[in-house]
């Protein structure tokens, strides 16, 4: 039995196949957790399918939006948003236990990618995402609800909502991060309502009270929502939300993820090379 | 591996107070200590998990708190506490840490598989690790620590919770990894592990080194070899303390309960010859008789128990003197 001796990369090009290559390590290593607990991939796909379901039903037929589309189309691309961002609380809290196990010692004590980690951990998440999106969109076919845009227009739409759930996971780790382990992360999900409820997932902001109305016209989901209504052709876009943020919910759904990976990926990666110093 | 005045305050605590320390290359280090004594801390901070609050380490040649990337490659580290990944299999552990020492895909594979029936894991490799016994997980360790030939071993407790069988394995493995070159520090309550594998230990107590020398310096240090004798019968022990006293020229001490009279011994063989013969005079039916060496036990009872005085930090400062730094 001969063990190998180590080796480091030598040069900067090395060393970013490196973290390349760790990442993508990492990222198998978050498969295969998520593999052997079938219960949290159902239960992470139940929850956009069952609100689909429910909310299609339930306020689907009841409801009227402005303009004359069914209140189902008008709902669903909120629906769609909301799924890729409600995944943070769950994601933090699966993160404060991961870095709690003691894997994270043998981690940082070998000559991997600093960031690895947390970049690996993120890319599964879109993965996982992608997953649900596909599901949601079947779903969302399956209560009557369209789209009417070109193909191109669609595919922009899925990636812009795969944008947003990219942003959202930088927030979660980050949060993962700092809570003080797995047991704090019960004060997040009353905390996610209010993010995801001051949106135009439900009802148009002009029917909110001036300054909640302004709140939500900024909201980052809501700029993801109209983009999304605006691509798939679905009724409640631009001619009703007269808002800045929501007359360019194109730009805005691809400026606000952008800014919240700026702030939250230095923050996350500085914050996990510190953990237990 | 050298550490010089390391420091590292909790709250209220000096977990690591002027923590001093050099190994040689090549050679292992035995570092003893109660409990809270600072070991832990001590094994974290030299294997970069984590930020000392003062003093400076190198370790491989490379500092410990600048050159993190140079000295993790170079380091193996088996924590007092598991760092595997409990949800995936043991063979699927090896082959992620291999791969993340960049082994490539193949190699990381065979080596997982050396590992495995090396440490006699084969047959649970493809089980999640949180179905394994302690033993199983801190073998598991152990190997995902010496994937690769590491320059600077830690071992924080490694054999705590195996049998013995394994425990010998584990000592085997680790006389190996010297053989070729590797440098080991070792924390250990089990002081004949230390006796067994260590040429150098270290006594740390309220995060200082309190004495630091081979094992045969630390057991000279508390009064070198004793003869002992056991009596038959309790009436002969004032005769006995009479024959040893004139023996050895040294005032005996007397366990009544064991029958047993003991006094230091430092011509070995002589000393038990001419008491053999002495208390055959004297007459004395002695059950038994024996030269001892003071075990490492009491080496360390005596150094860190706060109840004695013990041994002076001129005594220790002595060995240090005599101890090589690399
Ligand atoms: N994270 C922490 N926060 C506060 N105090 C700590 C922390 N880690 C260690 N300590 C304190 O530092 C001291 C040294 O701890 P350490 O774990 O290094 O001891 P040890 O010698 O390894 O003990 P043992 O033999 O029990 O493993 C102890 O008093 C401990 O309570
Ligand atoms: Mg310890």
């Amino acid at each position: 039995m001969t063990a190998p001796t180590p080796v480091i990369p030598q040069s900067g090009l090395e060393r970013v196949r490196w973290a390349v290559s760790d990442t993508w390590t990492i990222t198998l290593r978050y498969l295969m957790h998520l593999s052997r607990s079938p219960e949290r991939v159902v239960g992470t796909m139940l929850f956009p399918v069952v609100s689909i379901l429910l909310f299609g039903f339930v306020f689907g037929s009841a409801i009227s939006v402005p303009g004359d589309g069914s209140y189902r189309e008008y709902l669903l691309p909120g629906m769609f948003a909301q799924a890729m961002v409600f995944g943070i609380a769950g994601q933090a809290v699966a993160v404060a236990t991961d870095v709690a196990r003691g894997v994270n010692d043998r981690f940082r004590s070998m000559p991997m990618s600093d960031s690895a980690v947390v970049v690996g951990q993120t890319c599964a998440e879109v993965l996982n995402a992608m997953l649900d999106i596909t599901l949601m969109f079947l779903c969302g076919l399956a209560v009557g609800w369209r789209f009417h845009g070109s193909f191109s227009d669609t595919a922009l739409a899925l990636g812009l909502l795969l944008l947003l759930r990219l942003a959202a996971t930088w927030i979660g780790l980050y949060v993962g991060l700092i809570l003080r382990g797995p047991e704090s992360g019960g004060v997040l999900m009353p905390l996610m309502f209010p993010v995801t409820m001051i949106a135009n997932t439900f009802v148009p902001t002009e029917a909110m009270p001036n300054w909640l109305g302004t709140v939500a016209e900024w909201n980052p989901l809501s700029a993801t929502t109209a983009a999304a209504r605006e691509l798939f052709g679905n009724p409640g876009a631009a001619s009703t939300d007269v808002a800045w943020p929501l007359q360019n919910a194109v730009l805005m759904a691809t400026v606000w993820p952008l800014v919240i990976m700026a702030i939250f990926m230095p923050l996350a990666v500085r914050r996990y090379r510190r953990l237990s110093r | 591996m050298l550490a010089e005045g390391l420091q590292k305050i909790y709250k209220d605590t000096k977990a690591l107070d002027g923590f001093d320390l050099a190994v040689p290359e090549g050679t292992v280090c035995g570092l003893l200590g109660p409990n809270g004594a600072g070991k832990t801390t001590a094994v974290r901070i030299l294997t970069t998990l984590l930020r000392a609050d003062g003093g400076r380490a190198t370790v491989a040649g490379y500092e410990v708190g600048r050159e993190s990337a140079q000295v993790r490659a170079r380091i193996g580290l088996t924590g007092q506490y598991s760092a595997v990944d409990d949800i995936l299999t043991g063979r699927d552990n090896l082959v992620m840490f291999g791969r993340l020492y960049h082994l490539g895909k193949r190699r990381a594979r065979e080596r997982a598989d050396e590992l495995l029936d090396s440490f006699a894991l084969t047959e649970a490799a493809d089980r999640q690790v949180k179905t394994y016994s302690g033993g199983m997980r801190r073998r598991l360790d152990l190997a995902a620590s010496i994937i690769v030939a590491p320059q600077v071993l830690f071992l924080d407790e490694p054999s705590t919770g195996l049998d013995p069988r394994n425990r010998n394995k584990v000592w085997d493995d680790v006389r190996q990894l010297v053989a070729r070159g590797t440098t080991v520090l070792l924390t250990t309550q089990y002081l004949d592990e230390a006796d067994q594998l260590a040429s150098q230990i270290a006594v740390i107590e309220a995060g200082r080194v309190i004495a630091d020398g081979t094992p045969d310096q630390l057991k000279t240090l508390i009064g070198g070899d004793q003869i002992g004798v056991v009596v038959q019968e309790a009436r002969d022990i004032p005769d006995t303390v009479r024959v040893l006293a004139s023996v050895t020229g040294a005032e005996p001490k007397v366990e009544p309960d064991l029958n047993r009279v003991s006094a230091p011994a430092v011509e070995r063989v002589a000393i038990l010859t001419s008491a053999v013969r002495a208390l055959d005079e004297a007459g004395i039916a002695v059950e038994d008789i024996a030269l001892r060496r003071p075990s490492l036990d009491e080496v360390f009872l005596r150094l860190t128990g706060n109840a004695s005085p013990a041994p002076s930090a001129a005594a220790s400062d002595e060995l240090e003197k005599e101890a090589v730094s690399s």
